[in-house]
């Protein structure tokens, strides 16, 4: 029997015993093999001792039974950690953030409490994916959309409280800005519910966010305060139509203006579907459109072409942009997408051109125009996400392909917020690209271009491979410790990360002596003093852990 | 075990359906046919025509190959908890993927 640091044999066998009477002894695992199931697929100290281990794992089927999990936990001083469905993958997967945890599996707590169509929202349990929402709404015909992230397997609830972003309109791309309410099993075993669902008979648990008092719910994100067990999500009615555009754009010197003509029209809701930035001439893709280059191999490039790329400095050289300018393809292109009533999103897309016509020698292009549901033969034809239908085809992000011919183990994603401006977009190549050569991490291409998931800021996005090899995986490890650093004294941090760099990530957050560090610490002291949920989860452990090496 | 000689389970309609369930749930939308499922994609580059990259055209998965792939996974495809795919769905699967299978 595997023990959690700190527990006595005896003690952890009163616990795991426990545990049966509450959810049955097929749900309580304490087999290695068993265990080895919530090992973290992408870990990158895969096989290593310091990869994250579980003691046992408990797999509870009501909110009753997690509160009760979590009192025989504060009793035995036995530490839990809680995952929706564990498809967190690249951010930490099914292992606990501190080996020796027993995991909350929530996955059976899998029930769609309500979808309703006529004020679009739901409310749901942790171990709903967005594959079982998605199929419940189709099931029902409701004509409401969600707003999912690549990954459909991943926990709807669970994505929203690590903060995950989607690809639909600028209001339901922010998962967790969408939801509406949560209930939520306390450190103590007590349940809570914030916003309006603290008055017992309201109706409005759904309708409005914040009720009255302080606002709560923030706190139980990326962290380790409460176990979210139910979680309201405000849904996008399904729009009649749906509009794909670019705006092309033919100088280097374009980026800045082309990014502060997006901001306008995003922040004025001119355009709000999910903006998505390439360079053709450069060969980067739309993130929209990686899953194609995977699948159909990336465009055609002339052999002038390729090697003019081969002596470009942060994506420029005057020759380059001369043989753009020559063969007409564009330096960067804006794709844009619109949702709604035909006549109004050609009216969107009108001020969209007239607004980028200011910058010399914009071309634009509508792609796509159709109306909605789309005609499933086409759904392959269009980045599913988009439409907010789950899939997994962004997998073929590191998987063997006729262009990658050595597939790797998994990934991380090296992902710090940068403000959103040309110039902000340049500088963090500047400073990554110098960094990566240095460490020797392997960036995928020689200039990167941000994602736009959030409203206001970029998210400046890498994948850094998992190997099979410990060395390699060192490297990389270290060199992504490295990079959140840097990328730190420039005023960027990530804006999630996986458990074995939440430290890292953390103590970039520094301002006034990690004020904002501290009080996450006495928070944690106040909510759960016995230390028993999630300890190190966003770098927030109890007071008996504080200051240990991970 | 014994249990699972080719076919004993998986011609059996109810084991049959149930096992296509856990496909369809858990495997199609990695595995149906067409590069848009990455690992359809992935098991056609490396077999190179030798065997089919669609899981449902092979002949030649044992009840055993399928148990150890979905318990540990392999390149970016992960392992399932039982949480997911119980032990008893597994079977179903398994029997199911191996029907075409000459005895394993």
């Amino acid at each position: 029997m595997r023990l959690p640091p700190g527990v006595s044999r005896s003690d952890f066998s009163a616990a795991i015993a426990e545990f049966e009477k509450v959810v049955g002894s097929q749900w309580v695992f304490t087999s290695d093999e068993d265990l080895d199931l919530y090992r973290d697929a992408y870990s990158p100290f895969l096989n290593e001792p310091e990869e994250r281990m579980a003691s046992a794992a408990v797999a509870p089927s009501a909110t009753e039974e997690v509160q009760r999990i979590v009192r025989i936990a504060n009793r035995y001083r036995v530490p839990l950690y809680a995952i929706s469905t564990g498809k967190n993958l690249g951010y930490g997967g099914s292992a606990p953030a501190y080996s020796g945890c027993v995991v909350l599996d929530l996955k059976r707590m899998n029930r769609i409490i309500e979808v309703n169509e006529a004020n679009a929202f739901a409310l749901l349990e942790p171990g709903v994916s967005y594959f079982d929402l998605y199929r419940y709404i189709q099931d029902r015909k409701l004509k409401v959309w969600i707003d999912c992230p690549d990954p459909g397997w991943g926990s709807v609830v669970g994505n929203a409280i690590d903060r995950g972003g989607g690809y639909t309109a600028a209001n339901y791309r922010n998962h967790f800005d969408s939801h509406c309410g949560m209930e939520v099993v306390l450190p103590s075993g007590e349940l809570l519910r914030t916003g309006m669902g603290a008055i017992p008979k309201a109706e409005t648990w759904q309708q409005y966010k914040s009720g009255c008092g302080p606002w709560i719910d923030g706190i139980f994100s990326q962290s380790n305060y409460g176990i979210v067990t139910k979680m309201g999500f405000w849904l996008m009615p399904q729009p009649e139509a749906y509009m794909r555009c670019t705006v092309s754009l033919p100088r280097y010197r374009d980026l800045a203006p082309m990014v502060e003509t997006l901001n306008y029209l995003e922040n004025s809701r001119i355009t709000a579907g999910f903006p998505d930035i390439a360079s053709p001439l450069i060969g980067y893709p739309p993130i929209g459109q990686i899953q194609l280059w995977n699948e159909d191999g990336p465009p055609h490039m002339t052999d002038e072409h390729r090697k003019l790329l081969t002596a470009v400095d942060l994506g420029y050289s005057r020759e380059l942009e001369e043989y753009g300018l020559k063969s007409q393809i564009p330096y960067w292109q804006l794709w844009l997408s619109f949702h709604g009533p035909m006549e109004v999103i050609e009216a969107q897309w009108q001020a969209t051109q007239r607004h980028f016509a200011r910058i010399e020698g914009a071309k634009f292009n509508t792609v796509d125009r159709v109306s909605v549901p789309l005609d499933p033969a086409n759904i392959e034809h269009f980045h599913e996400p988009e439409f907010g239908i789950p899939s997994l085809r962004a997998f073929s992000i590191g998987a063997r392909t006729p262009w990658n011919p050595t597939p790797s183990k998994g990934h991380m994603w090296f992902s710090p917020i940068i403000p959103r401006t040309g110039a902000a977009i340049i500088e963090a190549n500047r400073v990554f690209s110098r960094a990566a050569r240095d460490l020797g991490m392997p960036l995928f291409r020689s200039f990167t271009l941000p994602a736009c998931f959030w409203e206001r800021s970029f998210i400046f996005i890498l994948a850094t491979p998992v190997t099979e090899d410990p060395e390699t995986n060192k490297r990389y490890r270290e060199g992504f410790k490295k990079l959140i650093e840097i990328g730190g004294q420039q005023g960027w941090g990530e804006y999630r990360t996986a458990p074995v760099f939440q430290k890292s990530v953390m103590d970039v957050y520094s301002f006034n002596n990690h004020a904002l560090q501290r009080f996450h610490e006495t928070l944690k002291d106040a909510i759960d003093p016995n230390g028993v949920l999630s300890p190190g989860r966003y770098d927030i452990w109890p007071r008996h852990l504080r200051g240990k090496p991970s | 075990m014994g249990l699972l000689g080719r076919g004993s389970l998986a011609q059996d309609p109810q084991t049959f359906a149930a096992g296509r369930a856990v496909y369809t749930k858990w495997c199609a939308p990695c595995h149906d046919p067409g590069v848009t499922h990455p690992g359809t994609h992935a098991l056609t580059v490396k077999y190179q025509g030798a065997k089919p990259g669609v899981l449902l055209e092979r002949k030649d998965l044992s009840v055993n190959t399928v148990r150890v792939i979905v318990r540990h996974g392999i390149s970016v495809m992960p392992q399932f908890r039982k949480t997911e795919i119980s032990d008893q769905e597994l079977d179903a699967l398994a029997a199911y993927l191996a029907r075409n299978t000459p005895s394993n």
